[in-house]
């Protein structure tokens, strides 16, 4: 999974070609370190994904073993020894004997991984789609946008319960729990491709009408050349800006479904599930069962946001 | 169409709250208190036999009066009927002297003719009170105030399922057409299901469903004036908004309070919280039936083996989910039965000590040393934390061995699972409304055949404790049948049939100054209501 | 222009169409509704009676064409939780929600806009900067725990606004509000701002980025050259090129504002369609989930072709380049 983790972080941010590589190459890097907002995020970022894809071997417990836990460790307080066990724990447990610590590692692993993959499945559909759509106009366009209508009539939430309720239709009983973290992974991307294919077609139609677009036609070019080399760089900075920030949306989306009920199983908590069980416990005097998780996604989807909010104007040259 | 009826509605509740308050006044100046009673449902429907549901029931014992009332401790006791009893010549009718001096709120006085047509109301084919009045032959009035019910044989516990079979008036009905109710094929609104005419101590002065209750007190009821005048009953689904809700002061009495939040609202100043059992009972069972298991990863059926499911009950350590996973609200149990049930004994109650090194030689000795994988079904948000009670008991048997897959999910999911014998393993709490372990061997012990055994995903099947369970229904020497109770417990027992947990504690929080008692089949009454002021 | 509107008119009840199917057709995956509909005594015989009696045997086909038929009359049946028409039940839930999601919208659109013009013009001020990350403290956190914790600040420690309900309401016989009274008014707060929180991010996000992008364009600078003033610039070129992207999104964002009002109105207890929605699904009431997502789709389609009208009307160039696709 931590493999995954790495192969799918540098796809939602890949090296963009053409024009905008040069960009990369030297002023964006030059922005970021000149950016102390953008470096701070940066770092927390990176933290939270490092220790989240090393949680096996940063963690001092494995939370995901049920036979690891003891139920007698249940409701620790942070940096305090169990008063029946002795067992010591830097963030507490929950009402589960689990290590809130070692908890937010796997959860943020798991949370991480739902996030980037959904991102990925969304991204490519989208922008696909969109410089399909947008290219060809005509009754591709008006087919993919009603499309596009249908699923925007289906709030996404709406639309990743029912995928998966479909998906419970489809999957033998046997593979359910195996499935259900792909399951999610279609259901939040799914619920979130129209974003992109909106962007993309809109900056398509805008583009494909202008002279060099035009040009490059009339020389001959293959219309998928003339996308893949003319209009997707273009279009790729709003792409990326929806991406980053859909990554924090995705990993708030998954926290969503969780407490409505439809997710990860329990005894495999993500990061939105801790959550989920610790607001139950805001009006109990647990307050470590719920912080500590919530203060982790806050600052992971805080991070992430205000790197897509960085990259957005950084990748727009006019404001350099 | 919503718009139309509620001016009338509201017209027609102003007139009965505005009599009621009058009559009040001039009948007792104590009563005069509002209570804004907060719990996580609502009742589903005023129609007082188109739900068999606790929630729907709570409500309703509001407006509508019962032959026999249950109280807290369990028994039963006068209500509109103030006494009953086995006829002297023939123990197959059950005969009900009724209250006399008891009026509808409409006016309407009430006769036995009402019991008889609520009673055949009950058991029309659309209604869901009709299981618990499958033995009545018919329904006789004698005379004004006295009831015959024959039944197709003896009968000797039945007036345990009046508890909540409610009595209605027969003009009232005819007249709104709702002599049967809610049939969903008709596709129209049942008058009854926002409207009622009982005999109650409250009438309804605004309903909206699932937003808010308005009842208010009726001036002519026959009992004792409560010191509740008003009540206004509103639902809040979500745990921490109705906590809180209670915490600011924008309700008074605060119905299903999540178990971790007891303490801390009992520290809390302003606040008290009540606590007592519900006849309820929260256990595991597995499917010892057949020969293969659906999730299992090894071939036949480890169920099946005695000794696998005595390893089972020594990896259930019922001390440690009482202490954290229940905040010490619970009674731990050795029998899928509550306290207050007819069969009850504090041997049956006993359990053992969990013994994971014993646990694991039993399964090396049924020849899993290294355990197998299966998977348990659990809801997640029907009893006091389900779902943690599961996930406990599943790093319990990972100690052991057994590797087991938790699939929580609703309730609506998790019930078909049970009564279409697609679980191999699963949680299942069980109320008594009988108060009689007949009630839990019909559903959960008898083989699946007609009405009985609709429950028993165990797969338990013993024909000679079938018969014994059969002839249970119609024993009317009560020594002989509770001897015959004890028989069938001790085999039950002794077969593991079941994996009790324990019995679930119900906790009510209240503004300070307010007392509510428990009560067991968490019905409370507002009439029990009372102020220290 | 007649032609572009009967053409998407036609498209829209298509799409009706789409979503009523696709709804339908969920609710084979949900759960069984006669198992929540009866009582623990039910026996199986009993519970095949009531499956018979709803049709649940028919044909999926036939149930669908049963379903299209009645609702195209406006009549969904009787839910069988609440045991009243669902179309009654829908129209007294609706006002909640719409003056929700009506209050939450205008909060978010006033106030990311403003803060968008305003974070866009002093791009590099401390107080612009502050506003851009604090205002993405309400995106990163879901909207759930968002709700409890105002719940928990504003209605438990300071005790200023109510936790949950409408407060009072003034039935106007045909339309319920909570806008009249001071507990209604006070109790919209709460999940207002729950629920508005994330557009309003959103808008301003979008007003900022968009203001930047115009206010960088040739025509603005021409106009500064010209000697107009920076107001004239400001809010008379840049504000108004900027709004067609705006309203597209805000448009589209009706959508989640819907989608996320099912969770505010939990936290809530808003009596509104969306916690009707979710109480239903718990009980697998057929009718109303299939109402509410057929209601939904039609509020969506309805949003979705003013969007798109406006757009059409606002933005010149998507004529002409329609025209000259030869739509």
């Amino acid at each position: 999974m931590a493999r995954t983790d790495h192969e799918t972080a540098a796809a939602s941010t890949p090296r963009p070609p053409g024009r905008l590589y040069r960009a990369w190459d030297s002023d964006l890097a030059h922005a970021f370190r000149t950016s102390p907002v953008a470096l701070v995020a940066g770092i927390v970022a990176v933290v939270i994904i490092l220790a989240a894809a090393l949680a096996p071997w940063i963690a001092p417990h494995d939370p995901f073993d049920p036979g690891s836990l003891v139920l007698m460790d249940g409701f620790t307080p942070p940096m305090t020894e169990n008063e029946f066990t002795g067992n010591f724990y830097l963030l507490g447990t929950d009402d589960q004997g689990r290590d809130v610590f070692s908890a937010i590692l796997y959860g943020a692993r798991l949370s991480l991984f739902v996030g980037f993959s959904a991102v990925l499945f969304a991204m490519v559909l989208g922008v696909t789609l969109g410089l399909i759509a947008g290219y060809r106009g005509g009754w591709v366009d008006s087919l993919l946008m009603r499309i596009a209508d249908v699923q925007l009539t289906f709030p996404s939430i709406l639309i990743a319960l029912l995928i998966f309720g479909v998906a419970r239709g489809f999957i033998p009983p046997g593979y359910r729990e195996a499935m259900a973290i792909w399951v999610l992974i279609v259901a939040i991307g799914l619920s979130d491709w129209v974003q992109y294919a909106r962007v993309v077609r809109g900056a398509t139609m805008v583009e494909k009408s202008k002279e060099y677009v035009q040009a490059a036609r009339v020389i001959g070019a293959h219309p998928a050349k003339i996308l893949a080399r003319h209009i997707l760089p273009n279009v790729m900075g709003p792409v990326l800006v929806i991406g980053t920030i859909g990554l924090a949306l995705a990993i708030i989306a998954e926290a969503t479904l969780s407490f409505l009920g439809v997710g990860v199983p329990p005894t495999q908590p993500s990061l939105g599930t801790l959550i989920r069980i610790g607001q139950g416990f805001l009006f109990s005097g647990e307050w470590w069962i719920l912080l500590f998780p919530a203060l982790a996604l806050l600052a992971l989807a805080l991070s992430v946001n205000l790197l897509g909010d960085w990259l957005r104007d950084a990748l727009n040259p006019r404001l350099r | 169409m919503t718009f139309d009826r509620l001016p009338k509605a509201r017209r027609s509740a102003a007139l009965l709250g505005g009599a009621a308050v009058a009559l009040a006044l001039g009948a007792a100046s104590a009563g005069a208190e509002t209570i804004r009673w907060a719990r996580v449902g609502d009742a589903l429907t005023l129609d007082p036999h188109a739900q068999n549901e606790g929630p729907t029931h709570a409500l309703n014992h509001h407006i509508y009066e019962t032959l026999v009332g249950r109280a807290t401790d369990g028994t039963l006791t006068p209500r509109l009927a103030t006494e009953w009893g086995i006829h002297p010549d023939d123990d197959t009718i059950w005969v009900f002297e009724l209250r006399e001096g008891v009026t509808f709120h409409d006016g309407t006085p009430f006769e036995a003719d009402d019991v008889v047509f609520s009673l055949e109301r009950a058991m029309a084919e659309t209604s869901d009170m009709k299981g618990l009045h499958g033995a009545v032959e018919s329904v006789e009035a004698v005379d004004e105030h006295t009831v015959h019910v024959q039944m197709e044989g003896p009968a000797p516990l039945y007036v345990q399922n009046l508890t909540n079979t409610f009595i209605m008036n027969r003009e009232w009905a005819e007249e709104h057409d709702v002599e049967e109710p809610q049939d969903f094929a008709g596709g129209e609104e049942s008058y009854a299901v926002r409207n009622a005419n009982g005999t109650g101590p409250y009438t309804v002065a605004e309903r909206d469903p699932e937003v808010r209750t308005v009842l208010e007190y009726f001036g002519d009821h026959w009992a004792e004036t409560p010191e509740v005048s008003e009540i206004i009953y509103t639902p809040i689904a979500e745990d921490a908004t109705r906590v809180a809700a209670l915490l600011s002061g924008e309700v008074d009495i605060v119905q299903d309070v999540p178990v971790q939040d007891i303490q801390r609202l009992q520290e809390t100043d302003g606040i008290t919280v009540e606590t007592g059992p519900e006849n309820r009972v929260i256990f595991f069972a597995y499917d010892m039936g057949s020969d293969e298991l659906q999730t299992a990863n090894v071939e036949g059926n480890p169920f099946a083996d005695p000794l696998v499911r005595e390893a089972m009950h020594l990896a259930l350590d019922r001390d440690a989910i009482r202490q954290v996973v229940m905040r010490g609200q619970s009674l731990p149990t050795g029998v899928t039965m509550p306290p207050f049930v007819n069969g009850w004994t504090e041997e049956l109650d006993e359990y053992p000590q969990p013994d994971y090194e014993r646990a694991q030689e039993l399964l090396a000795e049924a020849g899993y040393p290294d355990g197998f994988e299966v998977t348990l079904h659990t809801p997640n948000d029907r009893y006091l934390n389900d779902e943690a009670i599961s996930q406990a008991y599943v790093g319990m048997l990972d100690r052991i061995g057994i590797d087991v897959n938790l699939v929580s999910q609703t309730r609506s999911l998790h019930f078909p699972l049970i009564q279409n014998r697609e679980t191999d393993f699963y949680l299942l709490g069980w109320g008594v409304p009988t108060f009689d372990s007949q009630y839990i061997f019909d559903f959960l012990v008898h083989s699946t055949e007609g009405a009985r055994g609709g429950w028993n995903g165990s797969r338990y099947s013993n024909p000679e404790l079938d018969q014994k369970i059969e002839a249970l229904a119609t024993e009317t020497d009560l020594e002989a049948r509770n001897e015959m109770i004890a028989e069938i417990w001790a085999q039950v027992q002794e077969d593991r049939v079941f994996l009790p947990v324990h019995n679930q504690l119900l906790a009510y929080a209240m503004r300070e100054g307010i007392s509510l008692p428990v009560h067991p089949e968490n019905q409370p009454s507002m009439t029990d209501v009372s102020f220290e002021d | 222009m007649l032609a572009y509107i009967l053409r998407r008119l036609l498209q829209s009840v298509v799409v009706m169409m789409v979503v009523a199917l696709v709804s339908f057709s969920l609710f084979r995956f949900v759960g069984d509704p006669v198992s929540t509909m009866l009582g623990q005594e039910a026996t199986v015989a009993d519970r095949e009676a009531l499956r018979e009696r709803l049709g649940l045997n028919d044909p999926f086909v036939v149930q669908f064409a049963d379903f299209v038929t009645r609702a195209v009359q406006g009549d969904f049946g009787i839910s069988y939780r609440l045991q009243q028409p669902v179309t009654d039940l829908i129209l007294s839930r609706l006002p909640a929600t719409l003056e929700l999601a009506a209050i939450s919208g205008i909060f978010a659109f006033v106030l990311g806009l403003g803060l968008g013009v305003y974070t866009a013009l002093k791009r590099r001020g401390w107080l612009s900067n502050a506003i851009m990350t604090a205002s993405l403290i309400g995106v990163s956190l879901p909207t759930f725990l968002i709700g409890v914790l105002l719940i928990w600040i504003f209605a438990v420690e300071l005790q200023w606004l109510p936790s949950f309900g409408r407060g009072e309401v003034v039935d106007l016989g045909w339309w319920r509000t909570g806008l009249l009274t001071p507990s209604g008014r006070a109790s919209l707060v709460l999940p207002a701002v729950t629920l508005g929180l994330y557009q309003m991010t959103l808008i301003m996000r979008l007003v900022r980025a968009e203001m930047l992008e115009v206010l960088r364009a040739d025509y603005i600078k021409f106009a500064r050259a010209r000697g107009l003033s920076d107001r004239a610039v400001n809010f008379g070129h840049a504000l108004k090129n900027t709004l067609v992207p705006v309203i597209t999104i805000t448009g589209l964002q009706l959508g989640s504002i819907i989608a996320f009002a099912i969770i505010t109105e939990t936290v809530f207890q808003w009596p509104g369609v969306g916690a009707l929605f979710i109480n239903s699904v718990q009980f697998v009431d057929v009718p109303v989930m299939a109402a509410y997502l057929v209601l939904i789709a039609l509020v969506f389609v309805v949003i979705n072709l003013i969007v798109d009208l406006l757009y059409y009307v606002v933005d010149p160039r998507l004529r002409a380049d329609r025209g000259a696709a030869g739509h």
